[in-house]
C-alpha cells in the first residue's frame, strides 16, 4: 500500500485517484498515532482503572454475558443481514421490552381487580401468577419473543404487506403498549429506563449460566450446519430444491436470535440490542468478500468492539449499551475507509 | 425410462390457475426449450419439477435413478445475490450439500467434484475471487458449476440469459450444448430467446397456461410455428 504514495510521472488519472485515497488513509492513521502517543499517560490510565473495576463480581459478570451475547449476535447477525432480516432482531427487542414491561406490571394485580363473577378460588390462583410472573420475569418475556421471532419470520416470507413495514408495525404497537402499561402502573422509573438503555449492573449469576448455554448451542449449531446456513443463505431457492430443509433452517435462526436477543437485552438495552446483530456484519463486510472471512471478522470485530465499549463505559461512566454502539459505529466507518482505499 | 414424467400436472395459487392439465416427459440426454408469454406458467412448471410448489392435480414421477433432490437447478438470479459475499469457491462447493446426507461438512470427495466442475465451466483461475465482483457471464457460469456439483444427470435452469449481453449469452449456449452433447447431461430451459435456445434444443413445449405444443422441434419449425403465425395473421 505503501508505494501508492510516491507519484509516478505517466500514471494515469486513476491511479492517481487511488493514490490520493492511500494518502487521506495514511494521513488518518498517523494522526492517530501520534494522539495516541501523547495520550499515553491518560491510556494508560484508564487501562488500569479498568483493571481494578476487573475485580469486581458484577463487572466480571458483565464482561462473560456481553462477550458471548456479542459473539452469538455477530455470527447470526451475518446471516440476517445477508437475507435481509436485520429488522426481525430490531422487531424482536421492541417486542422483548413490552413482553418485560407487561411482566412486571402484572406484579399489580389483586384479586380484588380481578371480574367478580370469578370464583375466589381461581382469582386466587390468577393472582398468585402473576405474582411469580412479576418477580421473575424472564422466563415469559423469552417465550413471547420466541412466538414472536416465528410470528415475524413467517411475515418475511409470505406476506402480501411489504415484510419490513409488517414488522415496524409490530414493533411500535409493542413498545407502544410497554410504555403505556408502565405509565398505568409503575410510572418511568429507573428499572424501566435500565431496560431500554441497558443497565450494567442487571447481570445476575443465573445470567451467566443462560448465556453460557445459550452460546455454546448458537456456535455448536453454527459450526456443524456451516454448509448448509451458507447455502440457505445465498440462495434459497436453490438449497430448497436440493432438498435442504429451508423453512427449518429459517426457524432455527430466528429461535437463536430471539434467545440471544432476550439474553443482552437488559445489558445493552432493548433499543440498542439489535446493534449487536446488524453492526459487526455489515463492517466486516466494508472489508472482506469471503463469507468465510466475513463470518470471522464479524465475530472478532464484535467481541471486540464489546470489550472497548466496556472499557469506556466503566473508566468515563458512560452507559454501556450506548459506548458499545459507539465503539460499534467508529469500527464501521473505520473499515468503510479501509474498503474504500483498498477498492 | 424418462428422468421425469408430468402427467396432466395442475397448479393453482390462490384460486388462479397457473399451470393446467401439463403432461410431458424429459428423456436422458434431451434438450427441452420451455417456451411462452410472461405469466404463461413456465417457471411455474419449472419450480414443480423441482419440489418448490406442489401441483393441484396429476402426478410428478422421477424415475432412471433420479430423485427430486439430484436435480441441477439454476434458478433466476436475486437482486441479493448479486452482492454476496462469498468466493466462486464457497458458491460452488454449496451445490455438495444435497450429497451430504447426514454428514455435517463436506469430504473429499465433494471438493474433488467441485474443483472438477470449476475446471469444466473454465472458472478455476476465479476461485478465490468474490462473487460479486464477477461478471453476468462469469456468474451464471459459477452458478452452472454449482448445478453441476448437485447433479450428473438433469438441469433445470430458469431464463439464463437474461442480463447477459449477447456474446456472454452466445457462449453460455456452447457451454450448455457441450454438457448435453459430450456429457449427456438431459438439459430443461426456460426461456425468453426463443432463437438462441431453439437452436441447440431437440425438443420444445410452448406454454399457454395449458400445453401448445409439445414434441420435436423439427415438428415445432414445420407445422406449429406455421400454424400460429397464419392463425395470428
Amino acid at each position: 500500500m505503501l508505494q501508492k504514495l510516491f507519484a509516478r510521472p505517466d500514471e494515469s488519472g486513476e491511479t492517481r485517484h487511488r493514490r490520493y485515497k492511500a494518502v487521506a488513509l495514511w494521513t488518518l492513521l498517523a494522526l492517530a498515532l501520534i494522539w495516541t502517543l501523547f495520550n499515553l499517560r491518560a491510556i494508560g490510565g484508564a487501562f488500569a482503572e479498568f483493571g481494578t473495576y476487573l475485580g469486581y463480581k458484577f463487572i466480571q459478570r458483565a464482561l462473560v454475558v456481553g462477550a458471548l451475547v456479542s459473539l452469538c449476535a455477530s455470527l447470526l447477525g451475518v446471516t440476517l443481514v445477508l437475507k435481509h432480516y436485520s429488522m426481525i432482531g430490531d422487531g424482536l427487542s421492541h417486542v422483548g421490552f413490552g413482553s418485560l414491561t407487561i411482566a412486571m406490571a402484572l406484579g399489580f394485580v389483586t384479586a380484588d381487580s380481578l371480574p367478580a363473577f370469578l370464583p375466589a378460588g381461581l382469582r386466587g390462583g390468577i393472582t398468585a401468577l402473576c405474582k411469580g410472573i412479576a418477580a421473575n420475569p424472564m422466563p415469559f418475556t423469552l417465550v413471547v419473543v420466541v412466538l414472536c421471532a416465528f410470528l415475524l419470520l413467517r411475515i418475511s416470507e409470505r406476506s402480501r404487506m411489504r415484510g419490513d413495514s409488517a414488522i415496524a408495525l409490530i414493533s411500535t404497537s409493542a413498545l407502544a403498549a410497554g410504555v403505556i402499561v408502565t405509565s398505568m402502573t409503575s410510572g418511568m422509573n429507573v428499572d424501566v429506563y435500565n431496560y431500554m438503555f441497558g443497565s450494567i449492573l442487571a447481570m445476575s449469576a443465573s445470567d451467566v449460566y443462560v448465556s453460557l448455554a445459550l452460546s455454546a448451542v448458537v456456535l455448536v449449531l453454527f459450526v456443524l450446519f456451516y454448509p448448509r446456513i451458507f447455502a440457505v443463505t445465498f440462495d434459497e431457492a436453490f438449497a430448497r430444491a436440493t432438498g435442504v430443509k429451508a423453512g427449518a433452517y429459517n426457524m432455527l435462526i430466528a429461535l437463536l436470535t430471539a434467545l440471544t436477543v432476550v439474553v443482552g437485552m437488559r445489558m445493552m438495552g432493548t433499543l440498542l440490542i439489535s446493534s449487536l446483530i446488524i453492526f459487526p456484519a455489515l463492517s466486516s463486510m466494508r472489508l472482506f468478500s469471503r463469507f468465510k472471512a466475513v463470518t470471522v471478522c464479524a465475530a472478532i470485530v464484535s467481541v471486540v468492539c464489546f470489550a472497548v465499549g466496556m472499557l469506556l463505559s466503566c473508566v468515563y461512566s458512560l452507559p454501556t449499551g450506548a459506548g458499545i454502539v459507539a465503539v460499534n459505529l467508529f469500527v464501521f466507518i473505520l473499515f468503510s475507509a479501509i474498503g474504500a482505499v483498498r477498492a | 425410462m424418462a428422468l421425469i414424467a408430468m402427467k396432466d400436472v395442475t397448479i393453482a395459487f390462490e384460486g388462479v390457475v397457473a399451470v393446467e392439465r401439463v403432461s410431458f416427459q424429459v428423456n436422458p440426454g434431451d434438450y427441452l426449450v420451455i417456451v411462452g408469454e410472461n405469466g404463461s406458467g413456465k417457471s411455474t412448471l419449472m419450480r414443480a419439477m423441482l419440489g418448490l410448489v406442489r401441483p393441484r392435480g396429476g402426478s410428478i414421477t422421477y424415475g432412471d435413478g433420479l430423485t427430486r433432490e439430484r436435480i441441477g437447478y439454476l434458478p433466476q438470479q436475486t437482486a441479493a445475490q448479486r452482492d454476496f459475499p462469498a468466493s466462486v469457491e464457497e458458491v460452488v462447493l454449496s451445490g455438495c450439500v444435497n450429497r451430504m446426507g447426514r454428514r455435517f461438512f463436506y469430504n473429499r470427495a465433494d471438493r474433488s467434484k467441485a474443483e472438477a466442475n470449476m475446471a469444466l465451466l473454465d472458472v478455476t483461475r476465479l476461485k478465490k475471487k468474490s462473487y460479486r465482483t464477477l461478471s453476468g457471464g462469469q456468474q451464471q457460469r459459477t452458478l452452472l458449476a454449482r448445478a453441476l456439483c448437485a447433479t450428473d444427470t438433469l438441469l433445470l435452469l430458469d431464463e439464463p440469459v437474461t442480463g447477459l449481453d449477447p456474446a456472454a449469452a452466445a457462449e453460455f449456449y456452447d457451454v450448455i450444448r457441450s454438457l448435453n452433447r459430450k456429457h449427456g447431461v438431459a438439459v430443461v430451459m426456460v426461456s425468453h430467446d426463443l432463437g438462441g435456445a431453439m437452436r441447440d434444443a431437440n425438443r420444445v413445449l410452448v406454454m399457454n397456461r395449458g400445453m401448445d405444443f409439445f414434441g420435436d422441434v423439427e415438428e415445432y419449425r414445420t407445422g406449429f410455428a406455421e400454424r400460429t403465425v397464419e392463425a395470428r395473421g
